[in-house]
């Protein structure tokens, strides 16, 4: 059972504080916020999610920067407790639309309302967006999401103004909009962490898709959804969990190694013609999570060399290759590649006429870094940089370089070819045409090209 | 509250400054206390969500507790819910002033809606204030029989809260009855959960004084209640599914068919998208298939999948904490998991506690098949930038080589390692290399030729520093350089900070002596000449006890410094066995993540609800066994949770069961007074008379003549055996024994005895404890039969005194063995 929740800000400030059993000192949010701060100094390493000081248990998840803390005397279940933090995060920010360290404290008596309901004497009661509307009073005071970092990857949906609408992700679940009327209306996101390992050679060394489809619903009177993905899909690697890269490759069909699904799911129908059925609750959620290690095509190739140019100078290429359609563009992309501990400059050469590309060489990790605004699908970018090292060359430079990371978003992709072919919501009436929207998103978890 | 806050951050109404401020609040709340007029609530809203605001930044705003309740006769439901988290804050503070409140929160209780009513009963339960106990009975009774089960969720947590402000009070207004009885009849299952919460809770605590409480938590772990909830576990939020999942894995179900309905009935469980749930089912499958080892592995290959997708979905946090359990499968039964191993390798974004349990993983579930891509993977990052992950792959790479697989080849990674010329690298490798020549004697060859090439100038890290010494002592034969190697080191002695540098130098220099002594005889003169002068105490006594034993006799001094060595060939596990099947039986609590047992982070009143057989251990430990109450299995796992408790620990838990407590302590103050007059009157003679009879015994009676009993030097007895047995076995010897000062002197460590009495044909099958309390299990043989003897042996250094329990399969030879025991234990210290 959980003693106290609270949050605190980056700084450390409490911005919501419970206590629920009264048997933790009130001190504990300064003592975790010490702990965490100064976790172990000399190794900078991260304080892990779950500690102990004093016989008391610290239990936390860091979000939008944020950190939501539950102390408990007890041997709790860990993944209980972060999960329950994890979705007093997300059930807040279904009642504020957008979750920040300005949205809380502009509504802290709102989360108190829901702390009361979520939490009883250490208990969890209900999380359900929907089941706490009828307990919670406070009008939502919405804060500009603009300039707010965002919540989870479907953020990527805020950026620009696109085709979507851009506040709907951001809208508060109780809030009524400035029109008067409720637009009905629902978000089905397909967002995929893809991380692959490249050897030096340029051949796949791992790779691993993890998805999640995630529903945001905003339809009155719960009608039921069904969710249709590809016919073909198939479950499971018949027990064997060895990557092997030859095996169906080509046939299309899309081979998860293992999903798993939100309570309100129905699979009745699923094992026939792969179809979802579901009555969406109030705010977002996971309908679906999956794992595929089924072989891919990578969205980029990543190749890096190092050179010796000299008794205390080296060469560094980095080239990137966008392996996609044209009608998609990846944005926010970064390669990092750290270099000889005893590199001293870095000069950069970008390629003729580069735009929204930026280099830099970070003295402090060692690391050269270079940001591209967007990347065309089939496109290649090159970067050259000549290091300076203040010591001679011995040994193997390119055991001293390295690994290359990549970070970027691919909207509108999705690496699996995992698909939802349609989208269908009983109908009430004739003219009750709800808007639904079906997005996909691709994002790099740990995109590694080795030296 | 809060502790304050050092500076307000923004000039924003919700961040006031301090004590000026409360003063304002107050002010403006009686202002507008007794006001109707249109927008006062408003206005009111406003000031309560400063007040609010205040107490959540730690600014104490309990003097306006009584302007607050002032104000707080409204009908408007926000300005209500803001007076009844402020008053529930406060009251505990004031318990005068919280009374006022309680008028209000009554009348709510009556309310018409139910909202109203619930949140009025739950403000009143959350006061915390000991004389306003009898305002609570009334309400909760009703709330209990409310026909709106928001209303009975919040009377079910109440009685609770009830409880830990006047148990008595709880029980005499017979709430726990009434919990039973709405758990087993309610139709919404919220209601069902809380009831259980509850009921747990109050009869947890209460079992430790009651046989009655303890009767009726053994109930709902009963088929009836426990089938009753499976039956609708769907009903129930995937929170209140953990809490039944956790009763269900407490169950002992009565054949093979019911643990296979149970699983079909939980399989769907696997795929829910809360981590929380999943893990919750995983427990309860591991749990139930215990005793079934085919089906126990088949649910590990049917759970890898769920759990791997469980790390890949959630936030890191969440995935750490599935990991953690991964972590502790992987390590109980590594080769059930040796093709999933490119899983475990570490991805960019990981943190470092991940990569680090991730090291461990693939280090464990290496085998022949697949060591040569892991020690690849692991040897990428040894160049990685986050030293210490390069470190810990370094060091796992050494592991694996050590687990005896494909030694051939780590070799030479290894010694690529030293060619890389980064200083940490080199420093962990001479760590491993020494290790492995320890283990593989037949590899010096190879390893002396790279490491001859190394610097010793070049290597500042003194475990590194003493590892590459190490080896020069060791292989000073091989090594051309190696005797000027160490003179120059010894040369620049003042300069060594590290004793232990210093310690492994004297030695190495002495066995470089005996094997090139025309070399070396300058430098061993130099360094004992420094090492007498050393101001450790540890270096110094080291350095006279070589120069002492070279005077003596240098043939005997080779024989005690440079004797032919063993190759090794296990080394030490850092946790025990017991340790380990601990923390499983713990699956799905923080136990996994902090790899230890709960006793040691826990205190004893927080133990959670379902360890409350600890509370009961002692009663089958040292109570007559005729308890009916608890059956054969139940004490045998409490037996099993009573070895596994350090001493100090037990004698805590010995409080307040019944005849447990005294049976416990009673022999120990005797103890101590006796061993008083032993250890004063032996103190002097001991030496001597220890060394001739082999006697340290003064208290036992009569100490019969040597034993006729042989005992079977190399028994053989697995850790599950010996814990049913000494949970069926009834003590057949119980007695207390003086250690001898030689014995207490060289028990710096449970080792040193286990050995001596390995040497006794008694084996250790279990230690532990701190100084000056250790606790050891140890069990023997008898020659040519299969009657065993079980030990339990309390030593504690501080007072020279052991107890100890024996329990024999044979009883009559008991008292034999017990001799026989009791004489090699006497001896330890003097052979």
């Amino acid at each position: 059972m959980i003693s106290q929740f609270f949050v605190l800000s980056q700084r450390g400030d409490n911005i919501v504080f419970r206590d629920y059993r009264g048997e933790v000192a009130k001190g504990s949010a300064e003592i975790f916020f010490r702990k965490v701060k100064f976790w172990k100094e000399d190794e900078a390493e991260e304080a892990p999610p779950v500690f102990n000081v004093d016989g008391v248990n610290y239990i936390h998840v860091k979000v939008v920067g944020l950190f939501f803390v539950a102390t408990s005397r007890v041997n709790v279940p860990p993944s209980l407790v972060l999960e329950l933090l994890q979705r007093i995060a997300r059930v807040t920010k279904d009642y504020l639309g957008v979750l920040n360290e300005d949205s809380i404290r502009k509504n802290f008596v709102l989360v108190y309302e829901l702390l009361d309901e979520v939490i009883d004497f250490g208990y969890p009661q209900t999380t359900s967006t929907e089941v706490l509307k009828s307990y919670v009073f406070n009008e939502p005071i919405v804060v500009d999401a603009g300039r707010l970092p965002p919540l989870g990857p479907a953020a990527i949906f805020m950026q620009g103004t696109k085709r979507m609408p851009g506040t709907a992700v951001t809208k508060s679940v109780v809030a009524t909009e400035p029109g008067g009327k409720k637009r009905e209306e629902i978000f089905v996101d397909i967002i995929e962490k893809i991380s692959v390992t490249f050897s030096s050679s340029g051949y796949i060394l791992t790779s691993e898709i993890d998805g999640t489809i995630q529903m945001k619903s905003y339809l009155t009177g719960n009608p039921e959804i069904r969710l249709a993905l590809n016919e073909d899909l198939s479950i499971g690697r018949n027990g064997s969990s060895l990557y092997d890269y030859r095996s169906s490759s080509g046939s299309g069909t899309v081979i998860l190694d293992d999903c798993n699904f939100h309570e309100s799911v129905h699979l009745e129908s699923f094992d026939v013609d792969r179809t979802l059925s579901l009555i969406p609750p109030d705010g977002e959620f996971a309908v679906m999570n999956y794992r595929m290690t089924q072989e891919f095509k990578p969205p980029f190739r990543v190749t890096a060399l190092i050179e010796e140019a000299g008794s205390s100078r080296a060469e560094v290429i980095l080239k990137i290759r966008a392996d996609f359609s044209p009608n998609v563009t990846a944005n926010t992309i970064t390669v990092q590649m750290p270099v000889p501990s005893y590199t001293m400059r870095a000069s950069f050469e970008l390629e003729a006429g580069a735009t929204g590309q930026t280099t830099d060489f970070k003295e402090g990790s060692r690391r050269l870094e270079w940001n591209l605004k967007k990347i065309v699908g089939g496109a290649e970018h090159t970067l050259r940089a000549k290091l300076t090292f203040s010591q001679e060359i011995h040994g193997n430079i390119a055991k001293e370089a390295g690994p290359v990371n990549m970070n970027f978003t691919i909207p509108m992709y999705n690496a699996s070819k995992l698909q939802v072919r349609y989208l269908q919501i009983a109908k009430k009436s004739k003219t009750y045409n709800p808007y639904r929207w079906v997005r996909y998103v691709t994002q790099a978890n740990s995109y590694v090209a080795r030296l | 509250m809060a502790p304050p806050v050092s500076t307000p951050k923004s000039a924003s109404p919700s961040q006031p400054s301090g004590k000026s401020e409360v003063t304002d609040l107050k002010l403006q709340l009686r202002q507008l206390a007794g006001s109707r007029a249109p927008g006062a609530d408003d206005a009111k809203r406003d000031l309560f969500k400063r007040v609010i605001s205040c107490m959540t930044v730690g600014i104490d705003v309990s003097p306006a507790f009584s302007e607050m309740v002032m104000c707080s006769a409204t009908s408007d439901v926000v300005l209500k819910k803001m007076c009844y988290l402020y008053v529930g804050n406060y009251a505990r503070c004031n318990p005068d002033l919280a009374l006022l409140t309680i008028n209000f929160l009554q009348k709510d209780c009556h309310d018409q809606d139910p909202t109203i009513r619930g949140l009025a009963l739950r403000s009143l339960c959350s006061l915390r204030v000991q004389n306003l106990v009898e305002y609570l009975v009334a309400p909760l009774a009703a709330g209990l029989k409310d026909h709106s089960s928001y209303v009975r969720t919040v009377a079910a947590i109440g009685v609770l809260k009830l409880y830990h402000i006047s148990a008595t009070m709880c029980h005499d207004s017979d709430f726990p009855a009434a919990l039973k009885a709405l758990m087993l009849s309610d139709p919404d299952a919220q209601v069902v959960a809380n009831c259980l919460y509850s009921l747990l809770e109050i009869w947890t605590q209460d079992a430790a004084n009651s046989d009655e409480a303890a009767r009726e938590i053994e109930t709902l772990y009963g088929k009836s209640i426990i089938y009753y909830l499976l039956n609708r576990i769907k009903d129930f939020s995937e929170w209140a599914q953990c809490l039944v999942l956790d009763l269900v894995s407490k169950y002992i179900p009565s054949d093979n068919n019911e643990i296979f309905d149970m699983m079909n009935l939980l399989e769907d469980r696997l795929q829910h998208a809360n981590g929380a749930v999943v893990l919750a089912t995983i427990k309860v499958f591991l749990h139930l298939t215990m005793s079934m080892t085919d089906v126990h592995q088949q649910v590990y290959e049917r759970i890898k999948a769920p759990l791997l997708t469980l790390v890949g979905a959630g936030s890191p946090e969440q995935s750490y904490a599935v990991l953690c359990h991964l972590h502790l499968l992987v390590m109980r039964a590594p080769m059930l998991f040796s093709s999933d191993y490119k899983h475990f390798y570490c991805q960019f974004s990981d943190p470092s506690y991940v990569k680090k349990l991730k090291l461990e993983m693939l280090t464990a579930i290496a085998n022949e098949s697949n060591t040569y891509e892991i020690v690849t993977e692991l040897c990428e990052y040894a160049g990685n930038v986050d030293v210490p992950i390069a470190r810990e792959s370094i060091r796992a790479v050494g592991k694996i080589a050590l687990q005896q697989y494909d030694v051939n080849a780590i070799v030479d990674r290894l010694l690529q390692f030293l060619e890389m010329e980064k200083d940490y690298v080199t420093a962990e490798t001479l760590v491993l290399v020494k290790d492995l020549l320890r283990k593989y004697p037949q590899w010096s060859h190879d390893c002396i030729a790279v490491v001859g090439n190394i610097s010793s100038n070049s290597i500042q890290e003194p475990k590194a520093k003493a590892a590459l010494i190490w080896m020069l002592g060791e292989y000073s034969q091989d090594m051309m350089d190696a005797p000027y190697v160490l003179e120059s080191l010894v040369e620049n002695w003042e300069e060594e900070h590290s004793p232990e540098v210093r310690l492994h130098l004297l030695t190495a220099v002495m066995r470089c002596f005996f094997k090139r002594a025309p070399e070396t005889q300058k430098a061993l003169g130099a360094a004992l000449a420094a090492g007498l002068a050393d101001n450790n105490q540890d270096v110094h006594d080291r350095a006279l006890f070589y120069y002492r034993l070279l005077q003596y006799d240098v043939a005997v001094a080779e024989r005690v410094v440079n004797p032919p060595k063993q190759a090794v060939s296990v080394f030490a596990d850092t946790q025990s066995s017991e340790i380990k099947d601990r923390i499983f039986d713990e699956f799905n609590s923080l136990s996994v993540v902090y790899q230890k047992p709960s006793y040691l982070f826990t205190d004893k009143e927080h133990r959670g609800p379902f360890e409350f057989s600890e509370n009961l251990s002692n009663l089958a430990i040292g109570g007559d066994s005729g308890d009916d109450v608890i059956h054969s299995a139940q004490r045998y796992e409490e037996n099993d949770k009573d070895l596994l408790l350090s001493t100090s620990d037990k004698e805590e838990n010995g409080g307040p069961t019944h005849n447990g407590s005294s049976t416990y302590s009673a022999p120990s103050d005797v103890n101590s007074s006796r061993s008083l007059v032993s250890s004063s009157t032996t103190q002097p003679a001991a030496f001597a008379i220890d060394d001739l009879l082999g006697l340290g015994v003064l208290d036992t009676p009569v100490l019969p003549p040597p034993p006729a009993l042989s005992l079977n030097a190399k028994p053989v007895l697995d850790p599950g055996t010996f814990q049913k047995k000494w949970g069926q076995l009834t003590v057949s010897s119980s007695q207390e024994s003086t250690l001898s000062i030689q014995g207490v002197a060289s028990l710096t460590a449970p080792q040193s005895l286990i050995k001596h009495m390995q040497n006794n044909s008694i084996q250790c099958i279990a230690s532990g404890g701190q100084p000056p309390n250790y606790k050891f299990f140890f069990f023997a043989q008898k020659e040519g039969s299969s009657s065993f003897f079980l030990v339990e042996c309390i030593v504690n250094t501080a007072s020279a005194k052991a107890q100890i329990k024996i329990k024999a399969d044979d009883a009559s030879a008991s008292d034999a063995f017990a001799s026989l025991f009791q004489s090699a234990l006497s001896n330890f210290g003097s052979s």
